[in-house]
């Protein structure tokens, strides 16, 4: 393989453009909902009107509104004479949504002019119109199955530029510059991992993708996997080049059957045409990449217990130092990066860390993908330019709560996130602002949540999470989360008094700063953060302690009987 | 080896490179309360009750794996060390069924000694009673699920001691459990070589020998010693 080869498969790919290219949704949102039945019958339409020389339905990834799927785009071909890469139409063709397979014949039907009353979205609406596409770009264009397609949007470009033109140094500092941080939740800047990585000595060096993807109501990485297998495979293999690997593994849970077939067949395309392999484009480098299926424990999205899970232990997490760059899987030098963190690589590459480092706030950098869900009327799959406050994201983008509901909180990090009230809203999101307000970015998971929401439940049900989820290996974790769900029961149920909360905030400290790994440390930010706007909900649920105040060994009542603080 | 200097409690004292502070302090006669640490098999930093705090970390760090590093200065004890190990121990005491009274370790147990050291006096948490069963059919030892507290001593010194790789943890979160074998009766395990070191690793009576009544269950810690001794200092003590 050599550029030439690159160029070939493009202007093959573009020449066999057919008028049209009907785009139908086969990501596991639209899948749900039968889309596999409406491409068929799409197919068959197509046949049935004589247009196959002029129709082409293509199986896409991801078109973000997924609930209104299944979605079908029609593209009609760009015949400007400057158009060599994939025609990016999300915002020309018509959208149809909900579409049947009994709609296929009066969908084939507008192509040659005829009309149906078939519902569409609205491109440009600004759930659509304000999105900045980058992780996403190929999401819902190109064709997950097909690596000529990704080809064809400029794909392996980058991994060509990087091996034939750059020293692994270069790549370092592109990725430093552009400001990247890493999308798995922490947010620890990419350049400075991958640096350490690199200079960290070793003969074997591994990188991993960690696709675990464990936060309940997200589905971000799975998208990006099942829409655009090849760009996660890409940023892998430009990362084992920088940091010197040669191995590379994808952690993906067993959950996500369509991601791990996607990304069986993208390896062996990536493997067929030589961009996976021995001597890459030529190039003395190699890189190979295997994929290990995790068996669906959150914990196991934690590095270390990611690890031991790839080595085939028990998946439970192990204190750092040492960190996995030093000394991570098999105890050589390990880069761990999130899906989404790869997938900004090759973009990155081919436009330059500059470019990248213009969107976004000063201190977050790039896009962030959220998956919208809850009480909103869209939800779906939004990537947005960090510091878009939240407002916007909710209201503008979400279309608020539906049926004229008010909204009252978002909740994101998941079980390790927090609440952020209505009146905080025009916060921009990034990584800064969110701690601040006591939640965190995490992976995107953005959980709208109106008045019927019960904010004592919304804390019980993540702690239920956290105590069903913990490993067990630690007691902070493993028997504080049984309490603190156990009080929190008890609040709910009106059985709890002044000194059960007063408890479980003890507990929630605790907790927080004695258990081993992110999970435990975590755990009690859905109670931090709802205690923190919304205490009132907790005190209206007590009940008066049967027994009075109690006493210290001097007669003095130990705890002032009158509450000020609640 | 480079000596480190350190500062622990206020004490300036040397520690070895690669020592850890719990090491570090122990030399010093410094004593931090531990649960899962246990001399001469590998530390895994589960129990929590060794935090120290370091000053410039904003993090508590354990003491059993963590490093010692040059100019460290670390506090074992203050106020607020002293009630998160209370609190520990209050969460392990309601976690299963530990009834002193009628315990073969009683008066021999970790658990309950440092209980007493760090003045746990009651448990403010629901005691969860949960149902745990007893394994008695091995000829010579027996597991009492309602005491184990989890800290993986006998896991470690069956794979890394013994190295028979009989014991095992199987479950997640408070339905963790040790396990012989494939989750069986430990009497019918193939790999159990009866070395009986699980046992005398144990900090409570939920691995015993058997014919031992209340409190009669006394440790016998040299029989690790001996193999540990022989594997790191090539010496082999009588
Ligand atoms: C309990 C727990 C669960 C986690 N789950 C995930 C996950 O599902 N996906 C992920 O990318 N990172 C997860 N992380 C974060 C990883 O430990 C790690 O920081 C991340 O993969 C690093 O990649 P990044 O630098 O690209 O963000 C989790 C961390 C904890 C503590
Ligand atoms: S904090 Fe929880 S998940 Fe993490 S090691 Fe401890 S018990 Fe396991
Ligand atoms: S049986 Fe004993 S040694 Fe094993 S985990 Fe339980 S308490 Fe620890
Ligand atoms: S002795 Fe250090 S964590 Fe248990």
């Amino acid at each position: 393989m050599i550029i030439d080869d690159l160029t070939e498969i493009t202007e093959k790919e573009l020449a066999s453009r057919k008028k049209f290219t009907i785009r139908c949704c086969v990501a596991a949102g639209c899948v749900s909902s039968n889309s596999v039945g409406v491409k068929e019958a799409l197919e068959r339409a197509v046949r049935d009107a004589g247009l196959e020389d002029q129709v082409e339905v293509r199986g896409v990834g991801c078109m973000k509104l997924c609930c209104q799927g299944p979605l079908v785009q029609v593209d009609e071909r760009n015949e400007s004479p400057g158009a060599t890469v994939e025609i990016r139409s999300v915002d020309t063709g018509p959208l149809y949504q909900k579409v049947t397979p009994e709609d296929a014949s009066a969908l084939i039907g507008t192509l040659q002019g005829g009309s149906s009353n078939l519902s569409q979205a609205d491109p440009k609406h600004p759930f659509f119109a304000e999105q900045l596409p980058i992780v996403l770009a190929n999401s819902g264009v190109i064709d997950p199955d097909r690596i000529e397609s990704y080809i064809a949007a400029e794909g392996y470009q980058a991994l060509h530029d990087v091996l034939r033109e750059l020293t692994p140094k270069d790549v370092l500092d592109s990725v430093l510059q552009s400001g990247l941080r890493g999308r798995g939740g922490a947010g620890y800047p990419t350049g400075l991992k991958w640096g350490t990585v690199a200079k960290t000595p070793g003969t074997q060096k591994y990188v991993i993708c960690n696709a675990d993807e464990g936060d309940p109501g997200a589905f971000m990485d799975r998208s990006v996997l099942e829409s655009d297998p090849h760009s996660v495979l890409e940023g892998m293999a430009i990362a084992g080049y920088a940091v010197g690997a040669s191995q590379g593994f994808i952690y993906v849970r067993a959950e996500y059957p369509l991601a791990i077939t996607r990304l069986q067949t993208a390896i062996k395309q990536a493997k067929q045409l030589g961009l996976l392999g021995s001597g890459i484009f030529e190039s003395p480098f190699n890189f190979n990449i295997d994929l290990r299926i995790g068996a669906g424990a959150f914990v196991c999205g934690e590095e270390t217990a990611l690890m031991a899970s790839v080595e085939g232990k028990r998946g439970t997490p192990r204190p750092r130092p040492p960190f996995p760059a030093e000394s991570g899987l098999y105890g050589c030098p390990t880069l761990i990066n999130n899906v989404e963190t790869f997938a900004n690589i090759a973009p990155i590459i081919r436009k330059g860390a500059e470019w990248f480092s213009g969107i976004g706030t000063e201190k977050s950098k790039g896009t962030k993908v959220f998956a919208l869900a809850g009480k909103i009327t869209n939800t779906g799959l939004i990537e947005v330019p960090m510091g878009t406050p939240l407002r916007k994201i909710v209201e503008l983008m979400g279309g608020g709560a539906p049926d004229g509901g008010q909204i009252k909180a978002v909740q994101t990090g998941g079980p390790s996130g927090g609440c952020i009230p209505a009146d905080a809203l025009d916060t921009p999101v990034d990584y800064e602002s969110l701690t601040q307000l006591g939640s965190i970015m995490g992976s995107g998971g953005m959980i709208v949540m109106d008045e019927t929401t019960r904010m004592v439940d919304v804390a019980r049900f993540f702690m239920e999470f956290c105590m069903d989820e913990s490993c067990g290996k630690c007691i902070p974790c493993r028997a504080g989360t049984v309490q603190m769900h156990e009080i929190l029961t008890r609040i709910l149920n009106r059985k709890a008094t002044r000194r059960d909360l007063e408890k479980l905030e003890e507990l929630c400290d605790m907790v927080r700063h004695t258990s081993l790994c992110g999970l435990g440390q975590t755990a009690p930010n859905p109670v931090i953060s709802t205690l923190r706007y919304f205490r009132n909900e907790y005190s209206e649920l007590l009940v008066e302690d049967a027994y009075g105040p109690r006493r210290n060994g001097n007669g003095q009542c130990a705890q002032p009987t009158a509450d000020s603080t609640l | 080896m480079a000596a480190k200097t350190l500062t622990i409690d206020g004490k300036q004292i040397s520690a070895d490179q690669g020592a850890t502070i719990l090491d570090a302090a122990t030399d010093a006669g410094i004593t931090i309360p531990t649960l899962c640490h246990l001399d001469g098999v590998y530390d895994v930093g589960a129990c929590r009750l060794c935090l120290v705090e370091v000053a410039g970390i904003n993090k508590l760090l354990p003491a059993c794996t963590t490093r010692v590093h040059e100019g460290m200065v670390i506090k074992t004890d203050s106020e607020r060390l002293r009630k998160y190990r209370r609190m520990t121990l209050e969460l392990l005491f309601a976690e299963r069924n530990h009834v002193c009274a009628v315990c073969v370790a009683n008066g021999h147990c970790e658990l309950q000694s440092l209980a007493y050291s760090l003045g746990m006096d009651h448990v403010r948490y629901d005691y969860r009673f949960p149902k745990w069963g007893v394994d008695n059919t091995h000829t010579l030892f027996g597991m009492d699920h309602n005491r184990c507290i989890l800290c993986m001593r006998c896991v470690r010194v069956c794979w890394h001691i013994e190295g028979a790789g009989t014991k095992n943890v199987s479950g997640r979160g408070s339905g963790s459990q040790i396990i012989s074998d494939l989750n069986q009766p430990w009497g019918t395990s193939d790999t159990c070589t009866r070395c009986g070191k699980c046992v005398m690793a144990c900090p409570t009576g939920a691995l015993f020998a058997k014919g031992a009544t209340v409190s009669e269950m006394e440790r016998d810690r040299t029989r690790l010693e001996f193999i540990v001794t022989a594997r790191e200092k090539k010496q082999w003590i009588a």
